[in-house]
């Protein structure tokens, strides 16, 4: 049974509802309030032309953005949630399923596979934050360990782009050993040398953060993610003060070390090219 | 009484147990029990075990947090010799939420990693109530690579909320610290045994768990999430917590069925600060056991370890 047909991948996909703008011919920018043309938005790779925020944008865009045109071939589709706890909370787990299927057309919140950066193979795999905010269940965790392990077997550079709000609380447990998962892989792969590249969008919080997505042997931040473990509210509760301007953000992470540069979605392609190129000795 | 905070739940005990105490001080020293005295020690003897076969799994979070429960440093001290505490990460601080350092059991010399709590509010404060920052996780790595080169097995006693969320935590890099530990113990080439002796708060708990052997006392927990946590996001009320905790399903017989969990270890019916002893007896005998299990492991520590956790998570897949 196939649930979901292959796309053609493209940066104007009809279907990108993730995009955080109202239906129409003008977006309102969330950062500076300007209302702009959507198709200048969209020509602009979907970042503000006025203030350079970057809107979410769905997985199959960004594999547009990044990848040579026509070279994804997509994996692992056929991995679906079996909902193991039997979840229900306000509404069933497997109704929140079935409604972000139906909204993103994808099986579960991550899309992967291998393709190309000018002409260099990649195993790449991509987060969908429409689906479900982006959270880890078992079929993500499982999609992610394929990526690192097919960039093992095949010696090509593996790379995860993390848009999320981490794991997803409906699996329970099964969720949370996905983080042991993931970085046991990248265990692996850095045992073998394979370079595993590590891609922060807005947000990367929870269980997604303290696992792969800040084990990369390079970690790249999109300008103003929110990149964190917990999430800025439940610090604010926990230590009962406001958080000081620009705390989580990219450019944060950047200052205090913890991530190699801040790339926006124009130059990403080509930083990574060039990052892969000369990792892998060319 | 042995069990000086009664949890809500334990009502009807306590009421027996009061009565039982003022015919004891009613009696002169050294007097036999009467009857009444027996029966009602039957009676208190079947309302516990009535109360805590069935204890709903948000009553299990209870016990697992009580404030007299054993902590990591009252089973160090009850089932290690010679415990020689090591401090420090080498690169920011030394954090009193995780404790570690040599010590051997049963003669043989390991290295044990707790996550500490606080009894006093002083010591609470001092221990961050468990959850730890992230010089705590790099001391526990920094620990568990010199085991390794040492040759000496890890034992990690988990019990935390989780991993503190706290502006420094952040600014250090929590998260970082958090997914070092687990990449770095999946391929740590030496044994490791892990107990959740208390609460297994998510991500926090996870970093001193990627062992080959993961077991949990009776009445404890560990959870993608706190049930409060849980309730008040999906359910939209934190005072959901109770369902919360059972959907979630956190407790040890529900782990270990699902196949999370190797091993269950018995509790002291009433919990383990009822009779510490008797928890740290059964802790430490399930520990040994579990080492002389993983050395005759076919495939090696690595690999098996590996195995064991690439396994972890329950989904379906369509041939496409
Ligand atoms: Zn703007």
């Amino acid at each position: 049974m196939v649930w979901f047909r292959k796309k053609k991948v493209s940066s104007t996909d009809p279907n990108d509802r993730s995009l955080k703008v109202p239906e129409g011919l003008w977006v309102k920018c969330a950062n500076c309030g300007e209302i702009i043309y959507k198709k200048e938005v969209e020509r602009n790779l979907n970042v503000c032309p006025k203030c350079d925020y970057h809107f979410r944008i769905s997985a199959r865009s960004r594999l547009a953005v990044i990848l040579d045109e026509g070279s994804f071939i997509e994996h692992d589709e056929g991995l679906i949630a079996s909902d193991p706890l039997e979840f229900k909370d306000l509404k069933k787990y497997k109704e929140r399923l079935k409604s972000s299927q139906k909204k993103t057309g994808l099986s579960d919140a991550f899309v992967s596979g291998v393709g190309a950066i000018d002409s260099k193979k990649v195993s790449i795999g991509v987060f969908e934050f429409a689906f479900m905010g982006g959270s880890m269940g078992a079929v993500v965790g499982e999609k992610i360990t394929r990526v690192l392990e097919r960039g093992a077997e095949a010696g090509i550079p593996a790379l995860v782009i993390s848009s999320s709000g981490g794991a997803r609380m409906q699996e329970g447990i099964h969720s949370l050993m996905q983080m042991a998962k993931t970085s046991a892989a990248i265990a692996r792969l850095r045992e073998l040398g394979v370079p595993y590249i590590s891609i922060l969008t807005d947000p990367t919080t929870g269980g997604v953060t303290a696992s792969f997505a800040m084990l990369g042997d390079i970690i790249i931040a999109e300008p103003r993610a929110l990149i964190g473990f917990a999430g800025p509210r439940v610090i604010e509760q926990t230590i009962g003060e406001k958080l000081p301007e620009g705390f989580q953000r990219a450019e944060y992470l950047l200052e205090h070390g913890m991530i190699d540069m801040i790339v926006d979605r124009k130059t990403m392609k080509r930083t990574l090219s060039r990052v892969i190129s000369m990792l892998s000795g060319t | 009484m042995t069990n000086k905070h009664p949890l809500d739940f334990e009502k009807p005990l306590v009421e027996i147990e009061k009565k039982i105490e003022d015919i004891k001080n009613s009696m002169p020293d050294g007097a036999p029990a009467t009857d009444e005295l027996k029966k009602l020690r039957r009676k208190a003897a079947k309302v516990k075990k009535d109360i805590f076969a069935k204890l709903t799994p948000y009553q299990v979070t209870q016990v697992a947090r009580h404030r007299d429960r054993p902590y990591a440093l009252d089973y160090i001290e009850a089932v290690f010799d010679d415990f020689v505490e090591l401090h420090g990460d080498r690169l920011f601080g030394d954090d009193p939420a995780i404790v570690g350092g040599l010590a051997r059991l049963d003669g043989e010399p390991v290295m044990v990693i707790g996550q500490q709590k606080g009894r006093t509010t002083k010591e609470k404060l001092f221990r961050n109530f468990g959850m730890p920052n992230p010089e705590g996780y790099r001391k526990a790595l920094r620990l568990m690579h010199l085991a390794e080169r040492s040759k000496i097995p890890v034992i990690t006693l988990i019990d935390t909320p989780g991993a503190y969320p706290g502006i420094g935590a952040e600014e250090r890099g929590q998260a970082e610290a958090i997914a070092r530990n687990l990449r770095e113990m999946a391929v740590l080439n030496t044994p490791i045994v892990s107990v959740v002796i208390g609460e297994g708060g998510s991500g926090g708990a996870l970093a001193l768990g990627v062992a080959d052997r993961v077991m949990m006392l009776t009445y404890s927990t560990y959870s993608v999430i706190s049930p409060e946590g849980c309730a008040a996001i999906l359910y939209k009320d934190a005072a959901k917590a109770d369902v919360a905790a059972k959907a979630l399903k956190i407790t040890a017989p529900d782990l270990a069925e699902m196949g999370f969990v190797d091993a269950v270890i018995e509790e002291p019916m009433g919990g383990a600060h009822t009779d510490p002893d008797k928890a740290a007896r059964n802790l430490k005998a399930s520990v040994l056991e579990a080492l002389a299990d993983i050395r005759t492991d076919s495939l090696g520590i690595v690999k098996n370890r590996y195995e064991k956790f690439r396994k972890l998570g329950s989904f379906a897949e369509d041939a496409e």
